[in-house]
């Protein structure tokens, strides 16, 4: 039983349709990635497995339950964390109430992992008490990562975690992502820096216009000549 | 950038412009001793900006969360004042709960009773209309626009159920004594006044420690900055809607009532005439930012009270929006607006 599976989503936003029946799997404790042109709808399918939208036809699973079109609320209660591609975290709280906001739903007391979080991203570690509004760009991405691992989830989606970095911010996003996989949390990873998210993967995803286009282990993939060309920059 | 927010403005700033405030009023005292302004007008100016403010304060949470100019915010706070009419002039009484004066205050224990259930019935009422009519709306994706048209719609109709109800007359809170407090240099306080200061300081600090020190205020908060990522964090953004608006109608209920207090007066249109000054006050401080509409609101306050000196009362609102306008010349985002 794969732990995330996703058949033939339809969905878009008002009349338009932008996803016309992707399909997608991801066993526990691995990384897949999924790219694609910009526009090709990476984004809209992570929003629709998490109920930001719904789906007009087609279904998802976790961990063997149906959670299709349930409201993100509701579908992050079942152990996946999502972290969107733009507005990732709250600027106007502090980085601990960005943390205390990621740990909402837990009951019991987080400290433990609120310090786990700040050992693992020593960066914010000093900062607890700032506004994340003030926070550089490659913080902000480490701080909206923080913010999802607060539940220590089974699956993480994470959407284009390196975009607008500085390179030398991206290995580092790429070291954490690696670090996050290891401690056994499953990775769905939508990324423009195909060739990096690639070599971490077992498994790609290539999505073209709202479909399915291509689908293999991830070395072969960044082996294939049509990929590299198409999507790898030759 | 990809993490920029799509909000430039936070409900709670830091204490940054404040210095200039500050010295505005330490400039307004000084011309005071020269006996240039009347200290009267201004202390209790002080006390018209402390009703301002609770109005500003409720009208920027539903701006913050819910993103439109809540227009009927005003009404709320009449309707505020007459729910505890109702309960000071008639129910109470008839349940032998009249109370002697306390103290200096023209009003007696059973305020105590009536503010709290005028708030609660606000609230209720508050949470009902969301129910029946925003988040209709809200589900069908309509504009802030069209949400700030129903809310004219709906001042309109809470006034005319004022007025239904009530009649178009004035009416009084029953009133046990008539003292004044009377300061040094010729200031004269109605003691009211002093409750009312000091009730609302009490009440700002509350709401300060609610939304940063709970769970919900932090949730609160947070919604205002991303409701989708609200929502992905796990956070049920009906519910915490449902509590802006409870927080956000009690806080108007308060301003109604003590604004009936202050005027020793209601009338249906009382909170309609009021909402020009609390849109000033937002809009001064920084919209959708609480310690500029606090800041806003006293300004305002104190500017429409010291008008009067010169000026026909009438044209309070007048001296209000050149103050504003005036200020937003100079800094575009209200003196407490952030760029971030
Ligand atoms: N909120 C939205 N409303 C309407 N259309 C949208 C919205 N977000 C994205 N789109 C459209 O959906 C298509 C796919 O976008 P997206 O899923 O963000 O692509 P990708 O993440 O692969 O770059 C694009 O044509 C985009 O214009
Ligand atoms: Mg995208």
């Amino acid at each position: 039983m794969s732990l995330l599976k996703v058949s033939n989503i339809v969905a878009g936003y008002g009349e338009t349709e932008i996803l016309h029946g992707v399909s997608i799997a991801i066993e526990e404790g691995h990384v897949v990635t999924i790219i694609g042109p910009n526009g090709s709808g990476k984004s809209t399918l992570l929003k629709a497995i998490f109920g930001l939208i719904k789906p007009k036809k087609g279904q998802v699973l976790f961990q063997g339950k149906d959670i299709t079109g349930l409201a993100p609320e509701t579908v992050v209660r079942r152990g996946l964390c999502y972290v969107p591609q733009s507005s990732n975290i709250f600027p106007s709280l502090s980085i601990n109430e960005n943390l205390e906001m990621g740990a909402f739903i837990r009951t019991d007391d987080f400290r433990q992992r609120l310090e786990e979080m700040y050992l693992l991203f020593p960066d914010l570690a000093g900062r607890r008490k700032d506004r994340a509004g003030t926070l550089s760009g490659g913080q902000r991405q480490m701080l909206a990562l923080a913010r999802a691992l607060m539940l220590d989830p089974a699956l993480l989606l994470l959407d284009e975690p390196s975009a607008g970095l500085a390179p030398s911010m991206v290995g580092s996003v790429f070291e954490k992502i690696l670090g996050i996989n290891r401690s056994g949390v499953a990775i769905l990873l939508v990324e423009q820096n195909a060739r990096e998210a690639l070599k971490l993967s077992s498994w790609g995803y290539v999505l073209a216009s709202g479909r399915n286009q291509l689908e293999d282990r991830g070395e072969n993939l960044l082996n294939n000549p049509d990929v590299a060309r198409l999507y790898l920059g030759g | 950038m990809t993490t920029t927010s799509p909000r430039t403005q936070r409900l709670i700033p830091k204490w940054n412009a404040s210095y200039s405030v500050v010295a505005g009023f330490l400039i307004l005292l000084i011309l005071g001793f020269f006996s240039i302004i009347k200290l009267e007008l201004m202390v209790n100016g002080l006390f018209l900006g402390a009703i301002i403010a609770l109005g500003a304060i409720s009208l920027s949470l539903i701006y913050g969360i819910l993103n439109f100019a809540h227009l009927a915010q005003g009404d709320f706070m009449t309707l505020g004042a007459y729910i505890a009419l109702f309960l000071l002039g008639t129910l109470l009484p008839r349940l032998g709960l009249e109370g002697a004066g306390l103290g200096p205050f023209t009003f007696g224990y059973p305020v105590f009773i009536a503010l709290p259930l005028a708030i609660l019935a606000m609230a209720a009422i508050a949470i009902g209309l969301d129910v029946t009519i925003y988040r209709r709306l809200r589900r069908r994706g309509v504009s802030k626009v069209l949400l700030a048209m129903t809310s004219l719609g709906l001042a309109i109709a809470l006034r005319g159920a004022v007025q239904v109800i009530w009649g178009g007359d004035t009416y009084q809170y029953p009133r046990l004594s008539k003292e004044f407090y009377q300061l040094s240099m010729g200031i004269r306080i109605p003691p009211d006044n002093l409750f009312i200061g000091a009730m609302t300081i009490v009440l700002v600090v509350v709401l300060y420690l609610f939304l940063t020190r709970t769970r919900i205020g932090k949730a609160m908060r947070a919604t205002s900055d991303n409701m989708d990522l609200a929502r992905v964090s796990g956070i049920n953004t009906e519910n915490i809607i449902k509590w802006t608006w409870a927080l956000s109608a009690g806080l108007a209920a308060t301003a109604g009532v003590f604004l009936a207090i202050f005027q020793a007066q209601l009338l249906p249109i009382m909170g309609w005439r009021l909402l020009i000054l609390l849109f000033a006050s937002v809009i001064l401080g920084g919209i959708g930012n609480l310690y500029g509409a606090l800041v806003g609101a006293l300004i305002i306050g104190v500017a429409a009270e010291v008008s009067t000196q010169w000026l026909n009362p009438a044209y309070k609102i007048v001296i209000a929006f050149v103050i504003m306008i005036a200020a937003l010349l100079i800094r575009p985002k209200g003196i407490f607006g952030v760029k971030d």
